[in-house]
């Protein structure tokens, strides 16, 4: 805690995106804290609040590591925590094209409360988060998750493509996911003068995710679809804040979600600890 | 999918992902060990593009604020260089086209640690090229010559 309060707050350009990715990685040596929530409806059940903290570091320019602690708390049943995530991102070529490739790989250790819905994938559909929490976290998921996240900028836009293969370690098939997500600040110039609310501040954006089936029955059959439409406002002192309503697609998505969160980018946080595990300060 | 075949399956990709992003070869040459030796390889197509708000009045101050935002922590105030970075009010950078510094902001060095700025819109990139050739040269620690 003592290194984030002599880290340096940093502005970061955060496009508005709670699913997608595009392949802008963090800056090297810069630690980004974040939180996020997600208010969820839920037919034949409890409505519920999931939220997860993370620590987002820039390794290297290529290479961006991630720790995640989720929770939820479901309405009328109970507060748990319902796991973590380890996830890392790698930016093979290192020239921007047309089209850039990152590739993600990511471990999770959760349980079935889990309901932050950070991706959906295979058959995962509202009925499967209606179980009460004492049962649900019984059941322990262990998964490798990976993902091709093909993303471009393009005159000021962001436009991207994540295509999701998930393997449960306990020998279930492989399923699949998608998200796709389009992005654009409000403005494209800096403007002249310090201000919080001036528009190139804001991007809006919007994202469709979704499941994919599995190995064994892939397709939409049986698979929940959601529409978000995005906001993130990236103040100059480090500050981001994102919301996004989110729209279930069809009868197997819940019907509406609320997601928002609030970060703060510190740079030079990668120096602070190499000095400090030197013995020395400069 | 056996677990075995899956975990040597994430143990090639991941080596494959470190080899490819691996660092660089060591360039040849005294010019191309230079820091700045980035700048020459911007392909001609960029070098040759003019700054199109070369003439904007406010691009300077506002390519100021933005570079604070963004490149002051490594490349020190008003550019003179950090620990982290190489100053830019050195010869190599000032009298380089403004097509190549922008070549190099959008593509970034990331085998060296400098981050591509492609997700900062295109005018953002140029009016920070306004404020970088504004600067003018400068021997590292000396004071400053431009300001937005």
């Amino acid at each position: 805690m003592a290194l984030l309060l002599l880290s340096l707050p940093t502005y970061s350009q955060e496009n508005p995106y709670i699913v997608a990715y595009d392949h802008n990685l963090e800056e090297p040596g810069s630690l980004e804290v974040e939180y996020f929530s997600t208010f969820g409806t839920q037919r034949g059940g409890s409505d519920f609040h999931a939220y997860w903290a993370e620590l987002e570091y820039g390794a290297t320019a290529w290479w961006t590591t991630e720790l995640y602690l989720d929770g939820q708390t479901t309405f009328g049943d109970s507060t748990v925590f319902t796991g973590y995530r380890w996830e890392n991102r790698f930016r093979p070529l290192k020239n921007e094209h047309l089209i850039n490739p990152v590739l993600y790989l990511e471990f999770e250790n959760t349980n079935g409360a889990d309901k932050i819905l950070k991706e959906v994938e295979g058959h995962d559909v509202e009925s499967d988060y209606a179980e009460p929490n004492a049962l649900a976290r019984q059941e322990r998921t262990r998964e490798m998750e990976l993902k091709l996240i093909l993303s471009s900028n393009y005159k000021g836009w962001n436009f991207t493509e994540n295509t999701i293969a998930t393997k449960n370690l306990s020998n279930e098939p492989w399923e699949f996911g998608y998200a796709l997500g389009a992005s654009r600040p409000l403005a494209m110039k800096g403007a002249a003068h310090r201000c919080n609310f001036c528009r190139q501040h804001f991007v809006a954006g919007v994202e469709l995710y979704g499941g994919l089936g599995d190995r064994y029955s892939f397709g939409l059959n049986n698979t929940s679809h959601y529409l978000g439409t995005g906001l993130a406002w990236n103040l100059p002192t480090g500050w981001t804040f994102r919301l996004e309503p989110t729209f279930g697609l069809n009868d197997k998505s819940h019907q509406f979600l609320l997601r928002w969160g609030v970060s703060r980018e510190f740079s030079g946080f990668g120096s602070m600890v190499s000095e400090l595990f030197k013995g020395r300060r400069e | 999918m056996k677990l075995c075949q899956f975990v040597i399956a994430c143990v090639v990709l991941f080596s494959g992902i470190v080899a490819a992003a691996g660092p660089q070869e060591s360039p040849k040459g005294p010019e191309s060990n230079s820091v700045y030796a980035e700048l020459k390889k911007a392909p001609e197509k960029y070098r040759s593009k003019a700054n199109p708000l070369a003439n904007d009045a406010d691009a300077v101050a506002a390519g100021g604020i933005l570079f604070e935002e963004h490149c002051e922590e490594c490349h020190g105030k008003e550019g003179m260089g950090g620990k982290k970075a190489p100053s830019l009010r050195a010869e190599e950078v000032q009298s380089s086209p403004p097509g190549a510094i922008f070549w190099i902001l959008s593509n970034g060095v990331v085998r060296k640690r400098m981050p591509v700025w492609s997700k900062l819109p295109e005018p953002e990139r140029w009016q920070l090229v306004s404020y970088l050739k504004s600067l003018g040269t400068a021997a590292a620690g000396s004071k400053s010559q431009g300001k937005p």
